[in-house]
């Protein structure tokens, strides 16, 4: 317990005058220190133009290449040198590629029990068709989360970096629009987008549900949704895009989708580490509610990838969602 | 490697050069979105799908869509008040004068 000190005794501390200074309530210097103000200095044109002059001079003898001999040969070292890093450069990569081992030899250092074991028994264990999908977010889960979480900090430096404040926005946007760059109500852009926006949605969807059985999985079917995003965006502006995707919906799925990874896969650690009972049904293979927990973890880095890749071109763009 | 292939790493490399011999940033973008176009085809041969949709969607669509953006930002490409007063083309210092008296009267 701390004795509660009065104020006149407190003002005495050196504590006291550290968060003096620190808040800049009251300048150490002002009045203890004497201090004079500052005079303008002033340099006469005719000087400046003198100056300039010299320079100009100087500039001219150093880089006209007649009279700079030394200049005019290390400009060919300076070329001949350039040429022959690169070339001695991609002589040593090929070089150290002709001793790598030739792709497919079963005596690869590649081809350990690792893999091995992935090819043979993924199926069974993971319940996924799709070996790579059932690879990294089963074995490989905690590498795919950190990878989500990248892309979660990625969106907030760059929010952080150019997001403009909204009353700003606004006042910019009274002004000129939301389409200060675009062209206004482009017929064939907006014809464009029209038939192909929903035919991209549903094949980024399809990608995200169908990632334990066919090519594909959350990152990639998250890329063509934030593509078609931004297309749909693009052509129409950002006022039609906000009435189903503006800050509140981006914060509230990025946050969402992220969560949910973590706790299903923190469930899947905890349980698989501890070898207690795995309470995820694994399914029939090749049925769309297979896979355990291959389909919400996919879908969680889906909506993480289409929210980062619409936030980058909003903030890019607008300098707001 | 089949024919078909060889071409194609061909004009991966040709892509990969002329990016960076291109004066133009937007040609550059271009090429580059051209590369990963063909990059993503090269995946499919090589029979890992999962890589050419990403490749063809983060490569050839969103990443050039943001340098896009960015030049426009920068004012780098031509803007289309400019291209109706048919004025001459315009080389990189000019413009960037002409984006820099633009930034004086923007609010």
């Amino acid at each position: 317990m701390s004795k509660l000190r009065p104020q006149s005794e407190y003002e005495k501390t050196a504590a006291f005058h550290f968060f003096r200074w620190l808040s800049g309530s009251k300048d150490p210097y002002l009045g203890e220190v004497e201090m004079q103000p500052q005079k303008e200095t002033e340099t006469p044109v005719a000087t400046i133009l003198d100056r300039m002059d010299e320079r100009q001079m100087i500039r001219d003898k150093i880089y006209d290449v007649d009279k700079n001999r030394m200049l005019k040969f290390f400009n060919k070292i300076y070329v001949a040198s350039a040429i022959l890093f690169c070339i001695v450069l991609v002589g040593l990569l090929l070089y150290t590629v002709s001793y790598l081992p030739r792709t497919g030899n079963p005596s690869n250092p590649d081809n350990n029990i690792v893999s091995e074991r992935y090819i043979e028994n993924g199926l069974q264990e993971t319940g996924a068709l799709n070996i790579v999908a059932g690879m990294i977010l089963t074995y490989r889960a905690f590498d795919t989360f950190g990878e989500t979480n990248v892309l979660f900090i990625a969106t907030c430096c760059v929010m952080v970096l150019l997001m403009i404040d909204d009353a700003i926005l606004k006042k910019i946007e009274a002004h000129s629009g939301d389409r200060r760059f675009e062209p206004k109500n482009d017929v064939i852009l907006q014809g464009t987008a029209f038939i192909l926006c929903p035919i991209i949605f549903i094949f980024g969807i399809y990608i995200i549900l169908n990632g334990h059985l066919s090519p594909g999985g959350g990152f990639s079917g998250g890329a063509i949704l934030g593509a078609g995003l931004i297309l749909y965006t693009s052509a129409f502006g950002f006022r039609k895009t906000q009435r189903f995707f503006d800050e509140h919906v981006y914060k509230i799925a990025k946050i969402t989708a992220l969560c949910m990874y973590g706790i299903i896969g923190s469930y899947f650690y905890i349980t698989g580490a501890n070898g207690i009972e795995n309470h995820i049904p694994l399914g029939l293979p090749g049925r769309i509610l297979s896979g355990g927990i291959i389909l919400p973890i996919d879908i969680c880095v889906g909506l993480e990838v289409a929210c980062t890749m619409y936030a980058f071109y909003a903030l890019f763009r607008r300098g707001g969602l | 490697m089949t024919l078909f292939q060889c071409i194609l790493m061909g004009f991966l490399i040709v892509c990969a050069i002329s990016v960076s011999f291109s004066k133009n940033l937007l040609n550059s973008v271009l090429i580059y979105m051209s590369y990963s176009l063909v990059m993503s085809v090269i995946w499919v041969c090589l029979e890992s799908p999962d890589l050419a949709i990403t490749e063809a969607a983060v490569g050839a669509g969103v990443t050039s869509i943001l340098f896009f953006s960015t030049l426009k930002k920068i004012h780098a490409i031509q803007i289309e008040k400019e291209a109706d007063e048919k004025t001459p083309a315009i080389s990189m210092e000019e413009s960037v004068e002409i984006s820099d008296e633009e930034g004086g009267e923007a609010p």
